[in-house]
């Protein structure tokens, strides 16, 4: 019942919800970032991380430093975490836990599918996959030559089965089919994820339903400006909207059939949340949208905080760190090549 | 006798009022413990995560457990209290009115007791859940909210006083 979580979540969630907190109370603020963006080469980065909680994840790297290796360490130290509420967990926490990856799982899945068609090694893949998406016969993707065989080999074991009922051709993958099919696994991956946490109810549905919803419109803009001058026609871009959200339906009928990035600004400045995002943009510029998003994305993922007694802090946790290895990424990268002026370009302060 | 020898009012009058007394003292410390153990546990586990990270929260924050534990101690008190309040009358005087009401006092200072600090076990485990979880990042939070647990747990005082009052008018009748 909604309002009464407080006197049963604590049960099998209180725990994990605290060690959640503890967690995000580690999360690099300001004054970190701040640091790192002065520093002149990616040893200083990895001595103001070491007095971070990444400290102990890094220590041990030999110099030089690439910048893939702090992502990948930092990397690690979210999996770890993961891992750690994941074994505590119990259900439906614990199927809400799984339901994060799948995003992961997804990009990884295209990842091989995509470096096999340009014929690279598959060993080489597997190391670039992202480890919270991995599972256990991702290395037989690289065999698949389309659809059908990818799901009948690999995918019908996987969580994401479900998700390829609307996908399978027996068409050859090509670089087209593969992003169409990256979009609508995400979608169908999306939708699910909404109605498992309309089923969960309550705050957890309120909260998560808020911040998916975003995360749909925001996924719908980006496929508009991405096709924008494509081949892909209205109708198939129509089709990986997702069928929830703010956007929906009327904004996706507008974006469906809008050419260039004026119409869809337009479109987005009808609804009042995200005409606060158009409007720092000036006119024609599409570059600060990411940021804009980025930015939006992590104020109401640090509002799911707020509240106590519902699952979207795990979320939100896991959101929020991975903005932060963007972080690091970005300044890593912009540090090794010695473009300190573009630093704050990209990156977004959390706190 | 009141009412027709078959009415539900005959049925309720003619239970003995050593019924209700008992059950009144059930209530009173099975409920009370009930509320307190509630809060304890809510109050527990937000408490033992929290202190991962933060270790220097668990001395002051166990402040919230010993309010959710006074809770069930009131309710020890008032079972103690209101089972002095038994006597024995003679079986022609047990359903005499001044016996039903002392059976019927005691009954409801029971359930006043037990309810009273169930809700307040409950209020004082969430503010308690919240608190460590507040105190975990933010050391000056504890004392501002240690005041609203005060506040919660005087809920439970409420009820013991109208308890006890309720129980101090249950004389049975005199025997002879």
């Amino acid at each position: 019942m909604y309002g009464f979580e407080a006197l049963t979540f604590n049960v099998h969630g209180g725990y994990l919800e605290a060690i959640v907190r503890g967690y995000r109370s580690g999360l690099l603020t300001a004054a970190d970032y701040n640091n790192l963006c002065q520093c002149e080469s990616l040893e200083d980065i990895k001595m103001h991380l070491s007095a971070t909680e990444y400290g102990p994840y890094l220590q041990n790297e030999p110099s030089p430093l690439h910048t893939t290796t702090i992502v990948e360490k930092c990397t690690l130290k979210l999996v770890d975490e993961y891992k750690q509420m994941l074994c505590q967990a119990t259900e439906p926490l614990s199927t809400f836990l799984e339901y994060i990856t799948y995003g992961h799982m997804i990009d990884n899945v295209v990842l091989i599918v995509t470096g096999t068609l340009h014929e690279r090694d598959v060993q080489e893949l597997l190391e670039k996959c992202h480890p919270l998406g991995m599972f256990d016969s991702i290395a037989t993707l690289a065999v698949a030559q389309n659809m059908r065989e990818l799901y009948r080999l690999v995918l019908v074991d996987t969580p994401l089965a479900p998700y390829f009922s609307e996908c399978i051709t027996s068409e050859d993958l090509d670089d087209m089919n593969i992003e169409i099919m990256r979009n609508t696994l995400y979608k169908a991956y999306l939708e699910d994820f909404y109605r498992f946490c309309q089923k969960l109810g309550g705050a957890t549905s309120e909260i998560m339903s808020d911040i998916l919803a975003f995360e749909a419109d925001r996924r719908a803009v980006n496929i508009t400006i991405n096709s924008i001058g494509t081949e892909l026609t209205r109708d198939d871009r129509r089709k990986l909207y997702s069928n929830f959200g703010l956007l929906y339906p009327y904004g996706h009928e507008e974006l469906a059939i809008s050419e260039d990035i004026d119409q869809v600004r337009g479109v987005m400045e009808k609804y009042p949340p995200y005409q606060s995002i158009f409007s720092k943009l000036s006119y024609g510029e599409s570059q600060m949208l990411d940021k804009a998003f980025y930015e939006e994305e992590v104020k109401r993922l640090c509002l799911s905080f707020e509240q106590q007694f519902h699952y979207g802090v795990f979320f939100a946790y896991m959101r929020l760190r991975e903005q932060e290895i963007r972080n690091l990424m970005w300044i890593s990268e912009c540090v090794a090549q010695n473009q300190k002026s573009r630093v704050h370009d990209s990156v977004v302060f959390i706190f | 006798m009141v009412g027709s020898s078959s009415s539900w009012s005959t049925a309720l009058v003619k239970i003995s009022p050593y019924t209700f007394a008992s059950i009144g003292i059930a209530i009173s410390i099975g409920v009370s413990v009930l509320g307190a153990a509630w809060g304890i546990y809510i109050t527990g586990s937000s408490l033992i995560g929290a202190a991962i990270k933060a270790p220097r929260i668990t001395s002051k924050n166990l402040i919230s457990v010993i309010f959710c534990e006074a809770v069930a101690i009131y309710g020890v008190i008032v079972a103690i209290i209101l089972q002095t309040k038994l006597e024995s009358v003679p079986s022609s005087r047990i359903y005499d009115p001044e016996s039903l009401r002392a059976g019927y006092a005691i009954f409801a200072s029971g359930i006043i007791v037990g309810f009273a600090n169930l809700v307040c076990g409950l209020c004082v485990g969430i503010i308690g859940s919240s608190c460590a979880l507040s105190d975990a990042q933010n050391s000056s939070l504890f004392v501002k909210i240690l005041v609203i647990e005060i506040f919660g747990s005087a809920l439970g005082l409420f009820g013991v006083i109208v308890g006890i009052i309720m129980s101090a008018q249950a004389t049975w009748p005199s025997k002879g």
